[in-house]
């Protein structure tokens, strides 16, 4: 562990290292490697040392969203006791961050409660690390092509997760994002509601792809695998072009790995 | 009342299908939340407000027994007579008797949704007595004979052709021109005022009671409330026992956050506070007046984890921003109480078997809480009404094994590693070629309407592992 703590670093240059230990999320790790290595790349960029704690698998939300508030809780306190040593925890996603950083004080009692407060104090969506607590991204390639953001909800909601990435986005890679019309709409992902409520899921999210190409869109990125696999899977079905990629992607210039739902 | 929640998947499928209504709904998507973000940042603090009235109905609901005494008591100062009525048949009972000892023969009604709930129409019809809605989505809908799809807009599901047939068909009033929307308000203008003037009792519900003085507050934007409450010469006031405030300045603080969530107004077109009956010296108003409170399981509600609920001031604003509401529609909550609000209310007034299926009508997306005037924590409510349908074990039972499963293998990482790579290693063989798959068992649900997305060829936890292990040699 090393000495320094949010208030230091604000005046510390940007040789400073913070210990970040990243939460993967399901969804990178089983879907989209690309992401986590993407969020490795950017944090070390911006002084961190980044360390992966072996014992994650998943933060718990399909059980918790789904009311099994009994089979989440076990897994919150895995979650909380594999990453409460780390300075900082640092999770590519805003419903995974979310998830850790509001529901757990929820979902837990007692000394588990003290425990994930704590852990909430340090947990950090990526975006929002990267714009507001690590060191600042050096200017890298620009990326010329039109691109969309989508606000994911516990994002967006939660965690006020809105200006972030467009600013990162901009200084970093000088994308300008041609905005979403409704970007304050949920796209009908919601974890499980996918699969319980597919026909309005599905009627969500082909509003949320006519709004994306309104935009005149053609790179939708996001700082949530869930909406984008969502989105990138009806695309695929309605023969669309659009082509969908996770913020931390674009963010470190990994364009040449294939986009979601393309062939290798 | 009766619900029809349980078929909510194929009454949105119906709705989905139905091209035309699904217009009117993503316009209402559209118009009514930029509405009231106009109205809301032209107020100033409307957060302020929205904690000031939080609070103010917290208190309320901690000493309902106070105010609702105290309530009684002033309007009973003010010559009202005042009914409690445990559940919605005895309310009805109550109605009925007041109709029945006034010799009624019609009945003007305004907008209420606790007469929805009660089913009231139904019950005084039954009787013999002539009811009629004065509301004009409340009429459309009585004469075509349907439920409301919206809690303060009932006929939003009804296209304005519809209503053109409708008119023209119930209506006995010969050839006419009827081709704008002012020419059919105005035809329904005409047809209602003449049964103001006939009815022998008015009905109307209540938007806040307020407990120092014993009045009622309704706001309307037609004027029919106040025709219904003036005209006839009995008026019944049908109202629920959590909508009494302390003070008038609380109501008026209630008109404030109303308007501008229902429709972005700062008020309502007519804002009425109804005091009782007509003294000697006053020139119109009702000879003899009713108030109803009805408990109908709010005071178990009260008693509940789901008390917050009670805060709700019915003004639409959860289900005009909620996407699954927008595109479900309301009929498909099979519920009078439909969108974030209902899918709260209806399983706590009714029982969560037979609407099991509406707290998960839900994405957690939290833009009903993010507008709810009343700070209402909707999403958490629902979450919460999960937790007891998974309790009681009231869930699909191949969805609690699913996440049972789940949980389980998300304990033991090593394990979970190890299948985890195995199955995305395959998934990834199948499909690499295309980047997805159309079909997939166990993913019916996703591959019904969307391809299912590759995943790269191995997870990352087992790249990972594998370069740092090369790291270390």
């Amino acid at each position: 562990m090393n000495d320094y703590s949010p208030t230091e670093t604000t005046s510390t240059p940007a040789t400073s290292r913070f210990d970040v230990a990243l939460f993967v999320t399901c969804l990178a790790d089983l879907f989209r490697p690309s992401v986590a290595f993407s969020s490795i790349r950017l944090l070390e960029q911006a002084g961190c040392t980044v360390s992966v704690p072996l014992q994650q698998t998943c933060c718990g939300q399909p059980a918790y969203n789904t009311g099994d508030y009994e089979a989440a809780a076990p897994i919150a306190r895995q979650v909380i006791a594999a990453f409460e040593s780390a300075d900082y925890v640092v999770v590519p996603s805003g419903s995974c961050a979310g998830m850790i950083s509001h529901h757990y004080p929820k979902l837990l009692e007692g000394e588990w409660q003290q425990r994930a407060i704590a852990l909430a104090a340090k947990t950090f969506e990526l975006t929002t690390f990267l714009a507001e607590i690590a060191a600042p991204l050096p200017t890298a390639k620009p990326i010329k092509r039109k691109v969309t953001y989508h606000d994911s909800c516990a994002g967006l909601r939660e965690l006020g997760i809105k200006q972030q990435p467009r600013k990162l986005l901009g200084e970093v890679r000088q994308v300008d994002i041609s905005e979403l019309e409704k970007s304050d709409v949920c796209c009908g992902f919601g974890g499980t509601f996918c699969a319980k409520m597919p026909a309005i899921s599905a009627k969500m999210a082909s509003d949320k792809l006519t709004d994306a190409a309104a935009a005149g869109a053609d790179i939708v990125t996001g700082g949530d695998l869930g909406c984008l696999l969502s989105l990138a899977g009806k695309a695929r079905r309605d023969g669309l072009s659009l082509e969908f990629r996770h913020v931390a992607e674009l963010l470190a210039g990994d364009l040449d790995t294939p986009a979601i739902g393309e062939p290798e | 009342m009766k619900l029809e929640s349980a078929n909510f998947l194929d009454q949105a499928d119906n709705a989905l299908a139905d091209a035309r209504r699904t217009v009117a709904r993503d316009k209402l998507g559209v118009y009514s939340p930029n509405k009231r973000t106009a109205a809301v940042e032209s107020f100033g603090d409307f957060d302020g407000l929205r904690e000031h009235v939080h609070a103010v109905r917290q208190h309320s609901l901690d000493h309902l027994d106070h105010y609702l005494s105290r309530f009684e008591e002033e309007a009973l100062a003010n010559g009202n007579s005042v009914h409690f009525a445990r559940d919605g048949e005895e309310m009805n009972d109550i109605v009925l008797d007041i109709c029945r000892s006034a010799n009624a023969r019609k009945v003007a009604k305004g907008k209420s949704m606790v007469s929805e709930e009660t089913e009231l129409n139904e019950h005084l019809q039954n009787a013999g007595l002539e009811v009629i809605e004065t509301d004009l989505g409340e009429y459309i809908i009585q004469i075509a004979g349907e439920k409301p799809s919206h809690i303060t807009a009932p006929a939003l599901h009804k296209p304005e052709d519809e209503i053109r047939e409708l008119f023209l068909d119930k209506h006995s009033l010969g050839d006419r021109e009827l081709d704008t929307p002012e020419e059919l308000v105005s035809e329904a203008r005409s047809v209602l005022r003449e049964h103001f003037l006939s009815a022998d009792v008015g009905i109307i519900g209540s938007n806040a009671l307020v407990a120092e003085n014993g009045y009622s507050m309704l706001v309307t934007n037609e004027g029919n409330g106040d025709l219904c409450a003036n005209l006839p010469k009995v008026l019944v006031i049908c109202t629920t026992i959590e909508r009494v405030l302390p003070t008038a300045r609380d109501a008026m603080a209630v008109l404030r956050l109303l308007a501008r969530s229902t429709t972005g107004q700062s008020i309502t077109c007519y804002s009425s506070f109804y005091s009782g009956p007509a003294r000697e010296d006053d020139i119109d108003g009702p000879l003899e007046t009713h108030i109803v409170l009805l408990d109908n399981r709010r005071s178990e509600v009260l008693a509940s984890d789901y008390q917050e609920i009670l805060q709700c001031i019915r003004c639409g604003a959860c289900m005009n921003h909620c996407p699954v509401y927008i595109n479900a529609g309301g009929h498909a909550y099979g519920s009078v109480y439909p969108g974030p609000m209902g899918s709260v209310l209806t399983p706590l007034l009714n029982s969560l078997e037979e609407a099991s299926v509406l707290p998960n009508a839900c994405t957690s997306c939290g833009r009903c809480e993010e507008v709810c005037p009343a700070n209402i924590g909707l999403p958490d409510l629902l979450r919460d009404l999960r937790h007891e349908e998974n309790r009681a074990k009231i869930s699909a039972p191949r969805w609690r094994r699913g996440i049972k499963w789940h949980a389980w293998l998300s304990r033991q990482p090593w394990l979970y590693h190890f299948f985890t790579n195995l199955g995305v290693s395959l998934l990834n063989r199948l499909g690499r070629k295309t980047g997805y798959l159309s079909r997939l068992p166990f993913a019916s649900g996703w591959t019904s309407e969307r391809e299912f997305p590759v995943p790269q060829k191995n997870t990352f936890m087992q790249q990972y592992k594998v370069m740092t292990e090369r790291k270390n040699d």
